[in-house]
């Protein structure tokens, strides 16, 4: 993302408007270039000046209150008016009715679709989203012997739990996601400096058995099923070292 | 019977959101007179025309129905708000040099702030009050003023330029 985009796109961001990749990429960017931080402060101190400003807000005065509930209850009970009041009332009604209905048909064409995605941006989303502080783990802990019972009673199976801290990949935690329309459990790897998130869950009776290995937005996905339970481990690793990570834990989960 | 239950809905669902049609009113009007009458024809309006809502949340609806009664009104008097597009100076003035610092404490100036929103073009005011007075998302905006969501994004964008730029030169010449 350049200066340009990110000019373009620092309103939504502050508003919280942006989809997260995006907005991941803005932060990429406002740590390197000092001219879009400064806009980013600017738009900032500005939205807290503006909220902070209690004086800025108008309240209706009492007396208003009042009198919109007399007219109120006097127009519910008003009877039916002469017919050329009527017509002139239908037409009127008629065109703010039209209005209502295309502002409303305009607000629900605008409304993107829920959100399904593909399973592979399921579970690359949840695993940016992890990167982002204070998601990534629920329980901290490098011993399998804790992770795995942490899991029991918040789920409906049992995920494989390995520490790989000899082979290289130490266990860092697990965490609960919700994924493919179920809860899933994620044990969280490290690997120099690098996370990678294992998802667990059990398998579909045609899950693939075959390891399928994805590339998306710099991210390297590989997906397996092995003993009714269907694995995906994402991460930024280079892709031979994730092959390799994925190797270990098929080899510990026969 | 059905007249008063009608009646007694509609007091639930939308006389709650009366601080949110006048504060609409009142920043689209600059007046409080003014305000108060197009709420009164908006909720008389609003009325009429309950049966054909339908959603959960009544204040994007009515606050549709504020917007679309000022515009009415306004047409009605004629008097047209003078539009002018500055942007281009805007962005030569190098709107970002200004120190968030100093904003920050200009904050406090609670006049110069409302001096400053008062003095927008009103489809620059009313996403600014739209959004940040009430919070609601760029997609309901889009929906309440009848325009696409980029459109949202760009005119809020320069918007808060304008107001920046505004408030950068007030706090220059003093």
């Amino acid at each position: 993302m350049n200066c340009n985009d990110t000019q373009q796109l620092i309103d939504a961001y502050v508003d919280g408007e942006l989809d997260l990749v995006r907005s991941l990429e803005i932060e990429r960017h406002l740590q390197e270039c000092a001219s879009c931080m400064q806009t980013y402060k600017n738009r900032q101190a500005l939205r807290t000046a503006i909220s902070n400003s209690s004086t800025l807000y108008h309240h209706a005065p009492a007396s208003l209150q009042k009198r919109l509930q007399s007219s109120l209850h006097t127009a519910s009970k008003v009877a039916p008016s002469p017919r050329t009041v009527v017509w002139r009332t239908l037409i009127a009604a008629a065109a703010l009715t039209l209005v209502l209905v295309l502002a409303w048909n305009a607000f629900r064409m605008l409304t993107p679709p829920p959100a399904s995605g593909s399973l592979t941006q399921q579970v690359l989303s949840s695993h940016i989203r992890s990167l982002m502080p204070g998601h990534l783990t629920d329980v901290v802990s490098t011993d399998q012997h804790t992770v795995k019972p942490w899991f029991d009673g918040k789920l409906d199976f049992s995920p494989p739990v390995v520490d790989l801290k000899q082979q290289g990949y130490p266990l860092i935690g697990g965490r609960l996601d919700y994924v493919n329309n179920r809860s899933v459990a994620v044990a969280v790897y490290h690997h120099q400096e690098h996370v990678i998130n294992l998802f667990m869950w059990p398998a579909d009776q045609n899950a693939s058995q075959e390891t399928t290995t994805i590339t998306q937005q710099g991210y390297h996905l590989i997906s397996w099923t092995r003993a009714g339970t269907t694995y995906w481990a994402v991460s930024d690793l280079e892709e031979a070292q994730l092959q390799d990570f994925v190797r270990l834990i098929q080899q510990n989960t026969q | 019977m059905q007249t008063s239950n009608n009646a007694k809905r509609f007091e639930q669902a939308v006389l709650p959101h009366l601080d949110a049609a006048y504060n609409l009113a009142r920043w689209l009007t600059h007046n409080e007179q003014d305000a108060e009458d197009i709420v009164q024809e908006a909720y008389l309006r609003a009325f009429k025309f309950f049966h054909s809502f339908h959603g959960t949340d009544a204040r994007p609806w009515l606050l549709t129905i504020v917007r679309n009664t000022y515009y009415t009104w306004i047409q009605q008097k004629r008097a047209h708000e003078p539009i002018a597009y500055l942007d281009e100076e805007i962005e030569q003035a190098g709107s970002d040099a200004l120190n968030p610092e100093e904003l920050v404490l200009q904050s406090m100036n609670h006049d110069l702030l409302r001096e400053a929103l008062e003095q927008l073009p009103v489809e620059f005011r009313e996403v600014i009050i739209l959004r940040e007075l009430e919070g609601l998302s760029y997609k309901e905006i889009a929906a309440i003023i009848a325009v696409p969501l980029g459109t949202v994004m760009s005119r809020l964008a320069r918007a808060r330029k304008r107001l920046q730029y505004y408030l950068t030169c007030r706090m220059n010449k003093e």
